[in-house]
């Protein structure tokens, strides 16, 4: 289409230089501000590495990573059992949330009578809805309470298996771990639907005509097309548990340390800026291995992101 | 021709079987917000009184440790601010991937970025704004607004995601219909596709705003803490998510018993505006 340009009977109806000009102040308006994300994100970026940088030639990014020794006090900052804490956690998060997740996605999508599908995918929603700062109140003084008898329970009986055993601290990785389960929850489950719900209907049907149950349409069908899809929705969810704050600070313990079983107290990335950037302010060293900290969680989350986006982009392209 | 043959016992048996475990997966799912919901009213509800509403806390450790009168004030007063920055500024970009950028390299550039947005943690966010605000000292060291800037980095991607999804769904015909009446862009911007897409960026919007309101970790640093009411988005403020965070770590029973009232009232309020929003996405044309 040509703009503004329109001839009839040999009147020309060309816009006149003026009257265009609100529509060039909307475009460059509007193209200004979508240019501001880009410039906003690389000066995000680059001043967090600024920041950071006394640490960085301090100790080198790999040893600053690596390195298992984070004693403020001493102005030691080795960041491994900050990273363990929130790889921990947040694996346990996958390995709970994601088959309930799941579960409930094909639940809703495939077997639910349809009146109650509604309220239930609301219902599902609806967790998402409550703020981290509560669900880690109510895992300070309820689930950790309410649990350690069990935890200690499993403790003694499995006490043989790898990364169990011990004595149960009150606040733990495990306990982290299924806070943050129950707050990916809906956003795993979420995507999965509308994976599953891309599943075209000749394959289920031809599924079902050939003879399977439901569970074999789900098991042919569904879950080989929607594979990469559910893959990408679980990756979300890692990234949003890699990054969980606040709930994660209230349940993990707070304690440097890499603890033997999943039992024991820990610390995330997150929990420890949240935790010690009041006290750092004055504490140039300190600050700057706090904002080193949020930068290698800002990278670790980049990273589970875009693979997140390879996967789901992959399941798109398949359709 | 034969009969099918019937499904044997034991297909039938392992269907039946895995249809009981999605069942109970879905439950299993539902248990924690029944849990949640219910020690909230059971542990909150108690707290709840005029005096809890309208008293500011005392910042005692014994006795009386007042209500949560700042804490209010300071969420919306902050919600309020990021929202008005957030709001427009994340359905103008949306605009101009629906509008302008369509396919082109840029626009799939800004996709991109806003996605990583998306997945930047909230206290990083918080970090980024205390480096650029409070350690450089404009304005000041810590205030309302720059907590209100951080929580708009954080609304921003969501909004935009909702939006463009929105202002997609507008259809083509309703432009070209404008355009072929000689409408110039900008109006058929502001005065169709924006009216037709308005109920669905209402509803986008107001679900970022509902999942800003809840966020501590952007405010940490940035908007600070203090215990009496103020109005004034230049000096430090309270809010309710903060005030449940220093609260829970305390000891004390009273103190305890007001992170629950806090927590029960901060729930209410997310609810309500998810309520708001889910009601006006029923009632508009498309989304």
């Amino acid at each position: 289409m040509v703009a503004g340009t329109l001839t009839s009977g040999g009147r020309s109806f060309e816009r006149s230089p003026l009257s265009r000009l609100p529509d060039r102040a909307l475009r460059w308006t509007l193209t200004g501000l979508a240019a501001a994300i880009l410039v906003l994100i690389a000066y995000f970026f680059i001043r967090l590495y600024d920041e950071a940088q006394p640490v960085f030639t301090k100790y080198g990014v790999f040893d600053f990573v690596f390195s298992n020794a984070w004693v403020p006090s001493q102005g030691q900052f080795g960041a491994l059992p900050l990273v363990v804490g929130t790889l921990v956690t947040s694996a346990l998060a996958l390995l709970i949330g994601v088959p309930v997740a799941v579960a409930s996605a094909l639940y809703v999508t495939e077997l639910a009578p349809r009146r109650v599908r509604q309220p239930l995918i609301i219902l599902v929603e609806l967790l998402a809805a409550v703020p981290s700062v509560v669900y880690g109140l109510w895992g300070v003084f309820v689930l950790i309470p309410k649990l350690k008898p069990v935890e200690q329970w499993i403790s003694d009986t499995f006490g043989f298996l790898p990364f169990v055993g011990g004595d149960v601290a009150g606040p733990n990785y495990f306990i982290a771990g299924l806070i943050l389960a129950i707050m990916i929850l809906p956003i795993v489950s979420a995507i999965s639907r509308e994976v599953i719900a891309t599943v075209p209907v000749e394959h289920k049907e031809a599924a079902l005509a050939l003879g399977a149950t439901r569970w074999e349409m789900i098991r042919m069908a569904i879950l080989p097309y929607a594979r990469a899809g559910i893959s990408g929705a679980a990756m979300l969810g890692l990234g949003r548990a890699i990054g969980e704050t606040i709930a994660a600070t209230l349940v993990i313990g707070n304690a440097p340390e890499i603890a033997h079983s999943i039992f024991g107290q820990g610390y995330t990335l997150a929990a420890v800026i949240a935790n010690e950037f009041g006290e750092a302010a004055s504490d140039e060293t300190h600050r700057a291995a706090l904002i080193a900290a949020g930068l290698v969680l800002f990278v670790l989350t980049l990273f589970v992101n875009f693979l997140a986006r390879y996967f789901v982009l992959r399941s798109e392209r398949t359709r | 021709m034969t009969a099918l043959a019937p499904i044997s016992s034991r297909r039938r048996a392992k269907d039946r079987a895995m249809r009981a475990v999605l069942l109970v997966g879905t439950l299993v799912a539902l248990v924690p917000l029944v849990l949640v919901v219910y020690y909230l009213l059971q542990k909150g509800l108690g707290s709840l009184s005029w005096s809890f509403f309208t008293t500011d806390p005392t910042g005692r450790f014994l006795g009386d440790p007042g209500g949560i009168k700042s804490a209010i004030v300071g969420t919306i007063l902050i919600v309020g601010l990021a929202s008005v920055i957030a709001v427009p500024v994340g359905i103008g970009v949306a605009l101009y991937l629906v509008e302008y950028g369509k396919k082109s390299a840029f626009a799939n550039a800004v996709r991109y970025f806003v996605d990583v947005m998306t997945g930047v943690p909230s206290i990083v966010f918080g970090l980024f704004i205390y480096i650029v605000l409070v350690l450089s000292g404009v304005g000041g060291s810590f205030a309302g607004w720059k907590g209100s800037i951080a929580l708009s980095l954080l609304m921003l991607p969501v909004v935009t995601r909702s939006a463009e999804v929105v202002l997609n769904l507008v259809p083509d015909g309703l432009r070209e219909a404008a355009l072929a009446l000689g409408a110039p862009r900008w109006r058929v911007v502001t005065r169709i596709v924006l009216p037709t897409a308005f109920g669905g960026l209402m509803t986008g919007s107001l679900l970022a705003v509902a999942r800003g309101a809840g966020e501590t970790a952007p405010l940490l640093f940035t908007a600070f803490a203090v215990n009496a009411t103020t109005w004034d988005l230049g000096s430090q403020m309270n809010s309710l998510p903060i005030q449940i965070f220093n609260d829970v770590r305390q000891a004390q029973t009273n103190i305890v018993e007001r992170a629950w009232g806090s927590a029960l009232t901060l729930v209410g309020m997310v609810l309500i505006l998810t309520l708001i929003a889910r009601l006006i996405q029923r009632r508009s044309r498309i989304a």
